[in-house]
């Protein structure tokens, strides 16, 4: 058996729809990739880029921002916020030469377990497609970080 | 004579403007030549590099880095200043997050030698030739320093004492911040801790600027040649791209006082990491266009358009702090070397 690629999704969640989403997805004991690692926000407006870039830097293979639907926000536009800055985060992800697929929207309410663990199983499937993103070693490697710097690191200065 | 504390100042991938700046600082230049002995400063003495490895290590007292570091030449004049050097400057901001030369950081090392050796109109080279580490002519052999792939600030090749931000840093800041040592060095006055961020108020731009600011709700983005901005009212509420309000302050809001938006060169404000993010977050939350009774596909279509007016994200957000930034450079797919996904 080879070994499979399992890409590590780091999910932001909201607090009021999506997170109760994937409550609903356990109790009703959807089967679903267990690739997501979520992370509950009060709101999916709460989500800075900087936690998106980070969580891209620090490992993760890709990024899902999860919330209300439009309209149903229970901060009223929190969620426009965050399809905003999806909009323009997606428009500088791509000069930076991160795929598309890697960062991703969905809205999901609090009775769409089914909906989220689809959008999971999707976003695994396509992740697994583009392979691992390991940014730190092999988009940043020795362009950075002063530990990897080229011959004199016994240099204590 | 002897006993004055010791000066150098040098660049790595830097426009030179840094140097400038500290002869800007006007009758105060008489004040730094009376306080200091210069022991390294190749833009207005003639020192050799030899000159610098004979001294002790730790014999200048303070030096001034201004330039990124694009090539084994920098990095290595780098390490070697660090280890003659007691005080060690990030002066600009090339040596403190990189700048304009790591916008290349966007793109690959070959697409670089593309543009500039071969692909610009201006270029007339027949033979293809670009410039190599080593080559041999009947004398011997030639060498050049080795250009990297990717640009890095000074912090990322050696340890920094003191980040001077600015592209270039303003005179009274420099005049400040040289006092601020010199008491260190010559009256024992405490410095302030090594890693910090000098010559800045730590407030955002937008608290230094005057323009009056109301309900910030835009429709379009302009670039700077496309609108006679009104000289009153907050340039990014008349949709030019003001980084005022993700950038540490200190510079007096020059450039968004006389109609520019600022361009974000003193670097993000504290417990920020990532300028380029923030400012990413705070434009695109004043994009005027889509409410939460539309439709989903009109509401992105309504977003895209404004979104589509922001030319250049990454290299607008991240003018100046490329090599700062989260993901330090771009990943490049693409055949012709461009980061493009």
């Amino acid at each position: 058996m080879t070994e499979q690629f399992e890409p590590v999704i780091v999910g932001f969640l909201c607090n009021w729809c999506s997170y109760r989403a994937a409550d609903l997805a356990g109790t009703a004991r959807i089967h679903y990739a267990p690739n997501m690692r979520p992370i509950r926000v009060m709101c999916s407006g709460r989500v800075d880029p900087q936690f998106v870039l980070k969580a891209l830097r620090e490992g993760a293979d890709g990024v899902l921002i999860a919330g209300c639907h439009p309209g149903e926000c229970h901060y009223v536009n929190g969620n426009i916020k965050a399809l905003r800055r999806f909009m323009l985060l997606k428009a500088m992800l791509r000069q930076m030469g991160v795929e598309e697929d890697r960062v991703q929207l969905l809205w999901a309410s609090a009775s769409e377990g089914i909906i989220l663990a689809r959008k999971v199983d999707q976003m695994t499937e396509e992740i697994r497609a583009l392979g691992p993103l390991n940014w730190s070693e092999k988009v940043i490697g020795g362009n950075g970080h002063k530990v990897a710097v080229a011959e004199p690191v016994a240099e204590e200065v | 004579m002897s006993e004055k504390p010791k000066l150098a100042m040098y660049w790595g991938s830097a426009c030179g403007g840094c140097e400038i700046s500290v002869l800007n600082i006007h009758e105060h230049i008489l004040a730094v030549d009376e306080i200091f002995d210069i022991a390294f400063f190749p833009c207005i003495a003639d020192f050799k590099v030899h000159h610098v490895e004979s001294y002790d290590d730790g014999y200048i007292d303070v030096c001034l880095w201004n330039g990124a570091i694009r090539n084994s030449e920098n990095e290595e004049m780098a390490h070697l200043l660090r280890k003659k050097s007691k005080v060690m400057v990030a002066y600009g901001s090339c040596a403190y997050e990189g700048c304009i030369p790591a916008l290349s950081n966007l793109t690959s090392k070959e697409a670089t030698f593309n543009t500039v050796y071969h692909d610009n109109q201006s270029i007339d080279n027949p033979e293809g030739i670009v410039p190599l580490t080593e080559v041999e002519v009947a004398e011997g052999t030639l060498t050049l320093p080795e250009f990297y792939n990717t640009v890095k600030s000074l912090d990322q090749v050696v340890d920094v004492d003191y980040y001077l931000p600015g592209c270039p840093p303003e005179p009274p800041q420099i005049w400040a911040v040289l006092q601020v040592i010199v008491a260190g060095l010559l009256e024992g006055a405490p410095l302030p801790p090594a890693g910090s961020v000098v010559g800045v108020t730590n407030v955002a731009v937008c608290e230094e600027c005057e323009r009056v600011k109301s309900e910030k709700n835009i429709e379009k983005f302009y670039r700077p040649y496309q609108i006679n901005p009104d000289p009153e009212q907050c340039l990014l509420e008349q949709g030019v791209v003001c980084m005022g309000l993700a950038t540490n302050g200190g510079c007096g809001a020059l450039c968004p006082q006389v109609g520019m938006g600022c361009r974000g060169c003193y670097g993000p404000l504290p417990g920020v990491e990532d300028q380029g993010a923030k400012m990413l977050s705070a434009v695109a939350s004043v994009i005027g266009a889509g409410d939460h009774s539309m439709e989903e596909a009109e509401l992105e279509e309504k977003i895209q358009a404004v979104v589509d007016t922001i030319a250049d994200p990454a290299g607008t957000f991240y003018r100046f702090s490329m090599s700062h930034s989260m993901l330090r450079r771009a990943k490049v797919n693409g055949s012709n070397g461009k980061g493009e996904a």
